[in-house]
């Protein structure tokens, strides 16, 4: 094997020159808590490694146009100790809080998370459920795309070469809205997803579902914005007939694969079921505040 | 290619040392430092015995390139005792029997000292959910639950 060359630039530029210029398979490391074990399993074998933590666009945390910009590199223990994002967006954290273990959480971050392309990548569905936006740069300049349209498949995203997602937008928060994440694993802890909801909805003052979006992980090749989960709470106080009908929604749009870890029909009937506890739990901070 | 030269702060003391960009810091901190107290158990971040603090996070050094330590601080089990005076989690760990085989102990001691810094009172449960990424095959994980209490009372009667 060819030796593999480490760069750690400091500017965004410098690290779109790196990627774009490079011939042979470059790879962004950010985390590297998918990539290390990758790398040394002999399942990739890059020429280049670049190194995005040292550039400071990637690795901040800042208030723009009333919602929160999150460095894609910002890593998953320091996204949990903002106070005023947990605050904001306490499903997207519920999320992050999920991927590994307190030492995987110091290095990992969402922009890997969502990058690597697993469907059952924990901080994905309650980071579409939040209609974050992400910001790309590549050498054909600045882009910005809704985040279900990065990962595409397992492994596959449309990020183009030389590409790397820089941030994510978050947008500002109604009154009376609320997020939540609910996963199935067989472990509390350090276990992969078999079926994950994040649902993110605001209510009106009175208590009627203004607008909602319902994201499955883990029951197809990528996360899934299910727009019929999303029609059934929207116009209703969430009551019954609502998250029956939320429940079906979301067991119908899965597409799931049977594993060691759990069948199609039992990730189906369990979409359905966390569908309804996690938008119990959005309600329930919806209303708080 | 040639290999990079690093520079960086372990236990306090600096070090500088040669490696390759796929070179791990665990492999750096054994095999270059020779600070062989952090052990490999699975090289792929699900077990924690490699765990260290890499400028005051609690990280797997098998999940860190050793390029990645330039300019960093970095905590290991070499550097919880004072001399001959060991850290009060050393101590209940032997106290509790909270190691047998040993190859768990340095990465759940370091673990279990962040939890600390940043929880000095945790229910089981937390010192439960906190050591998840520190994997134990021998012990069957009471003792060095009990192991962790215990030093968590006695570092916070020594405080007031
Ligand atoms: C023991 C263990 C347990 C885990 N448990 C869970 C779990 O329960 N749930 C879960 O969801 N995940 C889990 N994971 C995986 C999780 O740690 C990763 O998916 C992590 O979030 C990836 O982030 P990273 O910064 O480490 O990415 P890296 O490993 O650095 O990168 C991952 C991929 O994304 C690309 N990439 C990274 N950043 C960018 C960017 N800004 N722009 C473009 N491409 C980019 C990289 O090139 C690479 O292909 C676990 C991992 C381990 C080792
Ligand atoms: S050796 Fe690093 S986590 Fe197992
Ligand atoms: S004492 Fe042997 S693995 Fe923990």
């Amino acid at each position: 094997m060819d030796e593999m060359r480490y760069e750690a630039p400091e500017t965004l530029d410098a690290a779109v020159a790196l990627l774009a210029g490079a011939d042979g398979d470059a790879r962004i490391l950010a985390g590297g808590t998918d990539v290390l074990v990758l790398l040394h399993s002999d399942m990739i074998e890059p020429g280049l490694l670049v190194d995005i933590k040292k550039i400071p666009e990637l690795t901040s945390i800042a208030v723009e146009a009333g919602g929160f910009r999150v460095g894609a590199a910002v890593s998953a223990m320091e996204l949990v100790e903002h106070d005023a994002f947990s605050k904001a967006w306490p499903g997207v954290i519920e999320g992050v809080k999920l991927i590994g273990s307190i030492q995987i959480m110091g290095r990992a971050t969402m922009g890997g998370n969502l990058c690597n392309a697993s469907p059952a990548a924990d901080s994905v569905p309650a980071l579409i459920a939040a209609g974050a936006i992400g910001t790309i740069v590549g050498p054909e300049g600045r882009r910005d795309v809704p985040v279900e349209d990065i990962a595409t498949a397992p492994g596959e995203t449309s990020l183009g070469k030389g590409e790397i997602l820089v941030s994510f937008l978050f947008p500002p928060r109604p009154p009376h809205s609320g997020d939540a994440y609910r996963r199935f694993t067989p472990r509390t802890e350090m276990d992969i997803a078999v079926v994950g909801v994040g649902i993110s909805l605001s209510l009106d003052d009175g208590g009627t579902c203004q607008a909602a979006r319902v994201v499955l992980g883990a029951v197809a090749e990528r996360a899934l914005l299910v727009e019929a989960a999303a029609a059934a709470l929207i116009g209703t106080p969430l009551d019954e007939a609502a998250l029956e009908r939320l429940a079906a929604a979301a067991s119908a749009a899965c597409r799931p694969i049977d594993d060691k870890r759990g069948t199609k029909e039992f990730r189906i009937k369990v979409a359905g079921v966390l569908a309804r506890r996690a938008a119990q739990d959005a309600l329930e901070r919806a209303r708080g505040n | 290619m040639a290999r990079s030269h690093v520079t960086t702060t372990v236990n306090g003391d600096e070090y500088e040392f040669l490696c390759d960009a796929e070179q791990t810091l665990l492999d750096v901190l054994r095999d270059e430092l020779f600070l062989t107290g952090t052990k490999e158990g699975c090289a792929t971040g699900d077990c924690g015995a490699c765990s260290v603090m890499l400028d005051g996070r609690l990280v797997c050094a098998c999940l860190v390139l050793g390029v990645e330590a330039a300019g960093k601080l970095i905590e290991t089990i070499e550097g919880l005792a004072h001399g001959d005076e060991l850290h009060p989690l050393q101590q209940k760990f032997l106290e509790h029997n909270g190691a047998q085989c040993g190859i768990c102990t340095p990465g759940t001691l370091i673990a279990a000292k962040a939890l600390l810094a940043v929880n000095p009172d945790p229910s089981e449960t937390e010192i439960r959910y906190w050591l998840a990424g520190n994997l134990c095959r021998c012990t069957g994980y009471d003792k060095i639950i009990r192991a962790v209490m215990a030093a968590a009372e006695e570092m916070r009667e020594g405080r007031s």
